[in-house]
C-alpha cells in the first residue's frame, strides 16, 4: 500500500477497511504523491461538468470494454489506459462516481481482474461529496504518462461465466436487480433502456437483494450490523459459502460484490457480468418467474 | 449512410461541427449543447403531466412537441443536470429541429443520431437514447397531425 489507509473508525468494523476512504480523508489527501483519484460514471459527460480536483476519468463503455467482443480490455489495453492516467502498478487508486458508486465499483472490480493491489472506493461517491458541499473543478484532465506493466487478466477468482453459473447451481446466488426484473415483470431496470433480453425472470434459487439495500441514507455503505442483517439473516449467506452475484450487465452486482467481499469478508465471491442480458437470452438455461426464488432443477 | 440532401440545414451543420473535431473534443461540444438546453416554458413546468418520459434514456428525460398553425414543430425537453449526456442529446434536437415543418422533421433519417460522430466518444448504447428521443418526437408529431 503506497498511501496510508483511512483510519476512520466507521470503517474499522468491516473485513477490509483499507478498501474504503471517507470524503474527509480524500479531501485531506488530495495531491498526495502515489495517489490517483479516478472518476467513473454512468453518464460519460458528468466528469466534464465538474470533478474532484486532480481526478482522472475512466469510462466503462469507452475505456474498460473491448469495442468489438463482449469482454473487457486485455492486458495491453489496460496497461495503455492506466499509463495514460498517471497510474503505475504501485499507485493507490481511489475511485468514485455517480449513482452511489455503481460504475465506480464496476471499475474497481475490473481493476481487481488485473490484480491492481491498492484500489479503494470513496464511500458515498459523488452524492456524498456534493451533499457535503465539497468543491469540483472543470479543469481538463491532466496526468503524466507513466509505465503500467502488461498484466494478463485473471478472471477466474472473481468473475463467473454462464457455464460457471450452471455448475454453481445449488450454491448461493444473489440477484441484485429490482423486484420487477427479478419476478419477470420486466427485463430492464425501471427507467432503463431495453437491452433485448428474450426472457424475463431470474436464475433458479437466486435470492433477490437489490444492490441499493447496502447503501445508507448518507449515500455511504451501511454498517456491518445492517449488512449482516441483509445478506446473512435476509439472504441466508453463511461463512464459507461460494457466492455469485449478478444483475443485468454486471455493474450493479459489482457494487454487491464489493460489499460481500470487502465489507463482509466473504471469500471467492464472483460477479457474473454476463448477467441477465446473457442468461435471459441463452438457450435451455433454467429460469424461474415470480417473486419466489424457486428450486434448483434436477440435472 | 444518411443522405445530406435530406438533412435540414441546422442538423447538417451540427453534424459537420461534430465530425470536424477530434473524438475527445466532441464530448466538449456535446457538453456545450447540454448547457444550452433551454428551460421549459412555464406552461410545462406547471404541468409536468403534459410531458412524455423517454424511457429508453438512462436518465429521466421528458419531451413535449407542439405543432403551430404554420405547421412548424416546437420541441421542448427537460433532463436533470446530473445527466449531461442526455441533456446534450435533447439540446441537439431542440436546436436542430427549430423552425422545421412537420414534414421536414418526419423526413429526418431515423439513424441521424448514429451519424453524428458520437458513437465512439459516447458509446453506441448511449446514443440509442438519442435515437429514442427523435423517434418519440416524430411519433408525437404524427399523433398531433393525424386528426
Amino acid at each position: 500500500m503506497t498511501v496510508a489507509t483511512d483510519p476512520d473508525a466507521r470503517f474499522a468494523e468491516y473485513a477490509h477497511p483499507e478498501r474504503l476512504v471517507s470524503t474527509e480523508w480524500l479531501a485531506a489527501n488530495l495531491g498526495t504523491p502515489g495517489l490517483v483519484v479516478v472518476e467513473s460514471d454512468e453518464d460519460v459527460l458528468l466528469y466534464e461538468t465538474g470533478h474532484i480536483e486532480g481526478a482522472v476519468k475512466i469510462d466503462w463503455h469507452t475505456d474498460l470494454n473491448d469495442p468489438v467482443e463482449r469482454d473487457y480490455v486485455d492486458g495491453e489495453g489496460f496497461a495503455k489506459l492506466l499509463g495514460s492516467k498517471g497510474i503505475t502498478r504501485d499507485t493507490t487508486v481511489v475511485i468514485y462516481g455517480d449513482k452511489n458508486n455503481w460504475w465506480a465499483a464496476y471499475a474497481l472490480w475490473v481493476f481487481t481482474l488485473f490484480g491492481h493491489e491498492d484500489v479503494r472506493l470513496l464511500d458515498g461517491g459523488r452524492a456524498k461529496w456534493e451533499a457535503e458541499g465539497r468543491p469540483y473543478t472543470t479543469d481538463p484532465e491532466s496526468a503524466p504518462t507513466v509505465d503500467y506493466p502488461v498484466v494478463e487478466r485473471n478472471d477466474a477468482p472473481i468473475r463467473a461465466f454462464k457455464d460457471d453459473v450452471v455448475a454453481h447451481l445449488g450454491n448461493p446466488l444473489i440477484d441484485v436487480r429490482s423486484p420487477e426484473e427479478y419476478s419477470g415483470e420486466r427485463t430492464t431496470a425501471p427507467a432503463y433502456p431495453e437491452e433485448s433480453t428474450l426472457r424475463a425472470g431470474h436464475i433458479p434459487s437466486a435470492q433477490n437483494v437489490p444492490w441499493a439495500k447496502a447503501v445508507a441514507e448518507d449515500f455511504g455503505f451501511k454498517s456491518l450490523d445492517e449488512l449482516n442483517a441483509i445478506y446473512r439473516d435476509g439472504a441466508g449467506l453463511k461463512d464459507g459459502d461460494s457466492v455469485i452475484a449478478y444483475c443485468r450487465i454486471g455493474e450493479r452486482s459489482s457494487h454487491t460484490w464489493f460489499a460481500l467481499t470487502h465489507l463482509l469478508g466473504f471469500e471467492g465471491v464472483r460477479n457474473y457480468d454476463g448477467s441477465w442480458t446473457e442468461w435471459g437470452s441463452a438457450v435451455r438455461v433454467p429460469i424461474v418467474k415470480g417473486a419466489e426464488p424457486g428450486a434448483v432443477p434436477a440435472h | 449512410m444518411s443522405d445530406d440532401a435530406q438533412l435540414p440545414e441546422a442538423l447538417a451543420q451540427i453534424r459537420a461541427d461534430f465530425h470536424e473535431l477530434e473524438v475527445r473534443e466532441r464530448l466538449q461540444l456535446l457538453l456545450e449543447f447540454a448547457n444550452e438546453l433551454p428551460e421549459l416554458p412555464a406552461r410545462y413546468t406547471e404541468h409536468p403531466d403534459l410531458l412524455e418520459r423517454v424511457v429508453e434514456c438512462q436518465s429521466p428525460v421528458f419531451i413535449f412537441v407542439e405543432v403551430d398553425d404554420h405547421d412548424v414543430v416546437h420541441l421542448f425537453a427537460t433532463a436533470p443536470k446530473e445527466a449531461p449526456t442526455t441533456r446534450g442529446f435533447a439540446s441537439i434536437l431542440v436546436q436542430g429541429l427549430a423552425g422545421l415543418t412537420v414534414q421536414e422533421v418526419l423526413d429526418i433519417p431515423d439513424d441521424f443520431p448514429q451519424d453524428l460522430g458520437l458513437t465512439e466518444a459516447v458509446s453506441p448504447l448511449r446514443v440509442r437514447g438519442m435515437t429514442a428521443l427523435l423517434g418519440r418526437a416524430k411519433r408525437q408529431i404524427r399523433e398531433k397531425t393525424a386528426a
